[in-house]
This record gives C-alpha cells, structure tokens and sequence, in this order.
C-alpha cells in the first residue's frame, strides 16, 4: 500500500483550488504554486513507476449491492505507470515553458489554475480503474481543454473554438456513455479487472459486442479527433501555444488511443470494430496529412501532423496491436510537444505571427528553435535514427503484415508527411526573411527553450529499445519488416526531396489545391448540415409549440372559457324580474321531473 | 260542504296573484307585499292540510300549524330585513323602481 499515487493525483488539484480561491491576483505566485505541483507529482510519478507490484489504498464510491458498484481505485500497471511519468513528465516541461510563454499575460493565473485542473484530471484517465471515474475525469479534461482553447475568450476565434471543441468531443461523448452502459448491462461490472474475465459471457452476441466496441470508440474518436469528429482541433490551436503542445498534441488527444488500449479486451473481440477503427485511423491518417499541405498556420500545420498520427495510432489499435500503439503514442508526446513548443518559441518572437509566408530563414536568428524544431520534425517525418521511424514503423510493419490497402494508406500518409513537415521547415526557417518582425527578432529566454532541449533529446533518444524497453512492451520485430523500412524511407526521401525542390527560395505558395486549403470542406459541410437540422428542428419545434401548445391547450382551455362566459354572459341581463321568472321556470320544471317523471 | 280542493283553489289563487305581483309590479314594496302573500297562500293551504288530516284520536295533525308558526315568524324576520335593504337602498338611489336596480349585471 503506497499513497504515492493519490498525492501524483492530487497535487495538481490542491495547486488548482489554492490558486482559484487564495492567489489569483498574484500572478508570479500563482504560476509557481502550479509548476511546483505539477514537478511533485512528476517526482511521485517517477517514485511510483520504479517500484514494481505497487499498489494504492482504494475506497468505495458509489455502492448498491449487486448492481452497481465504483470504487475509487487506480489501475497500477506498466501501461498506466508509462503514461503517469510520461503525462507528467512532458507536463512538467511545458508548465516550465510557460512560465516563458505567459510571462506577461493578463490571465496568468487562471491558465496555471486550469492548466493544474488538466494535469489532475489527465492523471486521473491514467490512473482510474473502472469507467465511471475514466469517464468523469474525461469530461474534465473536455472542461479544461475549452477553458484554456478559450483562453483569450475576448478573441471572437478563440471563444467559437473553445465552443466548437467542446461541442464536437461531446457528441463522442454521448455514444462513450452509452457504450459504457451496455458494458455494464451486459457484465454488471463497470470495473475493468472485473469486466475483462466476464467478456465471455458476451461470446454468443456479436452484434452486441460490436456495437458496444464502436461506441465505445465513439469517445476516442471525438477526444483524439478522428476522422469524422476532427473538425474541432486545428481550431483548437486558438489557444496559447503551450496549451496546444500539452493538451492537444501530447496528452489529452492520445487519451482516446490510451483508453482504447485501456478496453483493448472488449474492442479486440470483434473483428468488424477492429476493421472499421483501423480504417477509421487510416482515414483520418491520410485527410489530415492531405490537409496539412496547403495550411499556411504554423500551428496549424501541426495539429493537422497530430491528427494524422493519432491517425496512425488508432489504426495500430485497430490491428490488434497495443504495443504499437502506445509506442508510438510515447514516441508522438516528445516529438509532437517539441515542435509544438518550438513553434511557439517562434511565434511568440515574432509577436504572435502564425503565418509561415511571412516567416523564413529563421534558422540565423534562433538557432536552438531552429535545431530542436529541426529534431523534432525529422522525428516526426521518420528520419532514422530518431524516435518517430522507429514507433512509424512499428505500425507500418504491422500494416504490411495484416492488412495491405492499410498499409498502402499508411506509406503514402508518411510520404505526404515528409513533404509537409519539409514545407514548412523550408518556408519557415531557410531562404529570405519575408517581414521585418523575422529581421529584428531573437532568440527565446532559457525557461522556453530548455524545456526544448530536453524534450528534443527525449525525440532523438526516444524511439531506441534500450530506453523505451524500460517505459513499454516493443512491438516485436517481424522478418517482413526489412521490407518496410526501406520502402518507408524511400517515401521519406521522395517527399522530402519534392518539398525541397518546390518549395526552395519561393516568397508565395506555388500550388493552389483549392479543396485541400479548405480542409475537403468538412466546416462547411458541418455548418450546412447543422444549419439544415436545426431548421428542420427547429420549425418542427416551432409548429408544434405555436399551434399545439399555444393554440391548443393554452388557447383552446382559455377561448373555451371565454366562450362560455360570453354565452352565459346573454342571460346576465340584470332585470331581477327576469331572473325571477326564470328562477320560477326552473322551480316549475324541477316539480315537473321530480314528480311526473 | 267546503272540501279540501276549494281551500287549494284560494290558496292558489293567492299565490298565483302573490307570484303576478312579484313578476309584474315595479314598485319594491309592492313586491314585497306580494311576496308575503305568497308566503300566506302557502300557509293557508298548510292550515287547510291539518284540518282535513285528521288523526285516528279525532284531532288535525298539528304539524302542519307549527310549520306556518315557523313561516309567519321567519316572514316576519324577512319583512323587517326587507324592508331595512329597501330603505337604504333608496336613500342610495332616491328611487324603489325594479327598472333602476340593474346593476347586476356584466
């Protein structure tokens, strides 16, 4: 029994809650109180990932005997204790880089404040060991990634991104709760130790286990923003810089990979949800690397990098293979938050320019940027010996093995990868500078750019078996996979070497693909169609409330009255004489029933 | 020999008359005046009743009689009440005219 992983949890929390209630106005405090949380929980991390067979006190939440039970307690295992050193081991560096970044900011302490709410609900994914807690924790890293995309709320942009984020990863959301209901309808265990030797149960129901499996997806592609749930992530990069590195390139977008391998036993017993997740994954693999090449937003180009490699991610899961997977997703957060930070080292010295034609031959005038931005972008292309061939390969070997149409997608994504990360870093860092601001800028302070080189010899080192055989089990090596690092460094070559030669010493952009600068029109197809539903909707809602509540029973109940009081109203004449006569009528004809009937 | 039907005849003769008043007239206290002949047509068909019920002892049943005590006594009380409302409402409204009083009415 250890309590190392409560205070790993609730560390971030405890500087979240002083910084809201106690330090807000006083910014320098504020950030301080936030990276030291997030350092201790890092060294509890490292505390808690070398000792084997550890295990935490647990409690129970929520009981109603037999039916429904949530304890909460943390899953320990190599899978989770990897993803605590990484998550808050990367998370450490960029809290570090921030205090750069966000130096002068006006809402310095409601970003720390957030920024330690995200690091304690992304702690808890990792840590949670049954699907309740998973799930609320998912919803909060959901809560903390739209308070910090909206960041700068005052910005128009900013604030429909946070909105749009939101939005998209809760329609995941919504079949991830029904997914999880139907696990436990199903096995009466919302607990995934329990769950996993009651999968049998399921054996004789595929449809059943299917559908479960995709809803259950259903959360990853809205989190990890997959192909059709995309939409929300580049937008997502309104945020600052640091916050786009954290949460939407290292660590909340791999959450979705991290809990598909966290439910691998449910999803890998149906074949037709690892065929439709592996092609999911291939899809958006390819579309986002398409995108990327016509995108002129530094920080664009890098989310649309980041999608198309959780692409490759989720298309490892699909094929049955965790290993792959998570190696590439541990390999993904260093390179990924690298190129991430280093863009932002180069946004913030040109004083917030993100387009990358009004940047170039950067190189001269930030030369660690250039280097450690230079590391991570040959790890991400695959660029032996650095860390992304290895974990790119995994996965494209994989592919070669089971699935061909898979792995052709897959070696075209790499070589649609070379040519975009080439593009950018020949437009950005080489040739003539195109605006003032590149020729009066400078390097960034060493709290930016050491987080930088420590994460760029994370990407270098990364991918080698000697380091990552300590965090991960490798994916084991194949004989058909000589093949296919030859193949997938040609694809490499040629990308490159056509990035270079078109891009070389140009001032604008020489191609135009129309619908690839629109990203395949997905935004506008969404806003037609939502703009089509909500008008069919809300006509329909319309019609019925204007004639069937308002006209109906609202109208109907008071015409009727209205009605008959203005018939009753004829016999109120006033004359009591008439009343009288009346009254004697009713007498006459009361006597008359009463005794002649 | 007076039967019971000729004391009905004048007993409702009376009321009818009583009830034409009360319907027709315009004058307030007429109506009142007329009222309470109704009430003395019902009374003298409840007398006539008695006589004619005689009980197997030889005497009429006097219930009917204890029941126009209580009519003449609660006449009384009406008249007086009547008669008060009546009063303050001509001072009100300077008229006893049925016509006038219409005001209950939408």
């Amino acid at each position: 029994m250890s309590m190392l992983p409560w205070y790993a949890l609730l560390l971030p929390l405890g500087s979240a809650v002083v910084i809201t209630l106690f330090t807000l106005r006083r910014k320098a405090l504020s950030s301080f109180i936030s990276v030291a949380a997030v350092l201790g929980s890092f060294i509890c991390s490292c505390l808690i990932f070398i000792q084997s067979g550890i295990s935490a006190p647990a409690s129970t939440w929520i009981e109603i005997n037999g039916v429904f039970n949530v304890p909460l307690g943390f899953v320990l295992d190599n899978l989770s204790k990897t993803m605590l050193v990484l998550v808050s081991g990367v998370g450490s560096l960029i809290h570090i880089y921030s205090l750069g970044y966000m130096r002068v900011d006006e809402g310095k302490s409601r970003y720390f404040a957030a920024l330690s709410l995200f690091m304690f609900a992304m702690l808890g994914i990792v840590l949670a060991n049954n699907f309740v807690m998973l799930f609320i924790f998912w919803e909060l890293v959901g809560f903390t990634s739209y308070v910090l995309i909206g960041h700068w709320f005052y910005r128009d942009p900013a604030a429909a991104a946070a909105k749009k984020a939101f939005i998209t990863t809760r329609i995941g959301d919504f079949g991830f709760t029904v997914g999880i209901l139907m696990v436990w309808m199903a096995t009466g265990s919302v607990v995934f130790a329990e769950i996993a030797p009651r999968m049998s149960i399921l054996a004789g129901h595929p449809v059943f286990l299917t559908t479960t499996a995709l809803l259950l997806f259903c959360g990853a592609v809205g989190k990890s923003a997959q192909f059709p749930l995309h939409v929300w992530l580049p937008d997502a990069m309104e945020g600052p810089t640091p916050v786009s590195a954290l949460i939407h390139a290292a660590t909340m977008v791999a959450a979705g990979v991290y809990m598909l391998v966290r439910v691998a036993f449910v999803i890998q017993t149906s074949q037709t949800a690892l065929l439709v997740i592996a092609w999911i994954g291939t899809i958006t693999a390819v579309l986002a690397a398409l995108i990327a090449t016509q995108q002129n937003d530094i920080k664009r180009i890098l989310a649309y990098s980041t999608l198309s490699q959780l692409g490759y991610m989720v298309m490892a899961v699909g094929l049955a293979s965790n290993d792959a997977a998570m190696f590439h997703l541990f390999t993904h957060a260093f390179f990924k938050a690298l190129l991430f930070l280093a863009a932002g080292s180069v946004i913030v010295m040109l004083h917030h320019e993100q387009d990358i034609w009004k940047m170039g031959g950067l190189s001269r005038r930030l030369p660690i940027t250039f280097f450690t931005f230079f590391v991570g972008a040959l790890a991400l292309i695959g660029c032996p010996p650095f860390s992304g061939f290895f974990s790119k390969d995994a996965i494209l070997a994989l592919a070669y093995e089971r699935n061909m149409p898979i792995f052709a997608v897959g070696l075209f994504t790499a070589f649609l990868t070379a040519f975009y990360v080439v593009r950018l870093l020949v437009i950005v860092f080489f040739g003539k500078p195109r605006s003032d601001m590149v020729r009066e800028s400078s390097e960034s302070p060493l709290v930016m750019t050491g987080p930088l080189i420590v994460l760029a010899v994370l990407a270098t080192l990364g991918g080698f078996a000697f380091f990552a055989r300590n965090f991960l089990a490798l994916p084991i090596e194949k004989e058909v996979a000589v093949f296919v690092p030859a193949l997938a460094i040609v694809a490499l070559i040629v990308g490159s070497g056509l990035a270079i030669a078109l891009y070389r010493n140009r001032m604008s952009e020489p191609l135009d693909v129309e619908f690839l600068r629109h990203k395949f029109y997905f935004d506008e197809f969404y806003s037609w169609l939502i703009n089509w539903t909500q008008e069919l909707l809300a006509r329909i809602s319309a019609f019925f409330d204007r004639w069937i509540v308002d006209a109906g029973a609202v109208g109907g109940i008071s015409g009727g009255t209205w009605g008959i009081g203005a018939l009753l109203r004829l016999v109120q004449v006033g004359n009591l004489q008439a009343y009288l006569f009346l009254f004697g009528l009713g007498i006459v004809a009361l006597i008359y029933f009463a005794v002649f009937r | 020999m007076i039967t019971l039907g000729d004391y009905l005849i004048v007993s409702g003769t009376l009321f009818a008359i009583g009830f034409a008043g009360v319907m027709l007239r315009r004058n307030l206290i007429i109506v009142l005046m007329s009222l309470e002949l109704m009430l003395n047509a019902a009374n003298l068909s409840l007398v006539a009743f008695s006589r004619f019920r005689v009980q197997p002892d030889g005497l009429p049943d006097y219930n009917a009689q204890v029941f126009v005590f209580f009519i003449i006594t609660v006449a009384a009380a009406e008249v007086a009440v009547g008669l008060a409302i009546l009063v303050a409402l001509f001072r009100a409204r300077q008229t006893t005219d049925v016509k006038d009083i219409s005001s209950l009415k939408f």
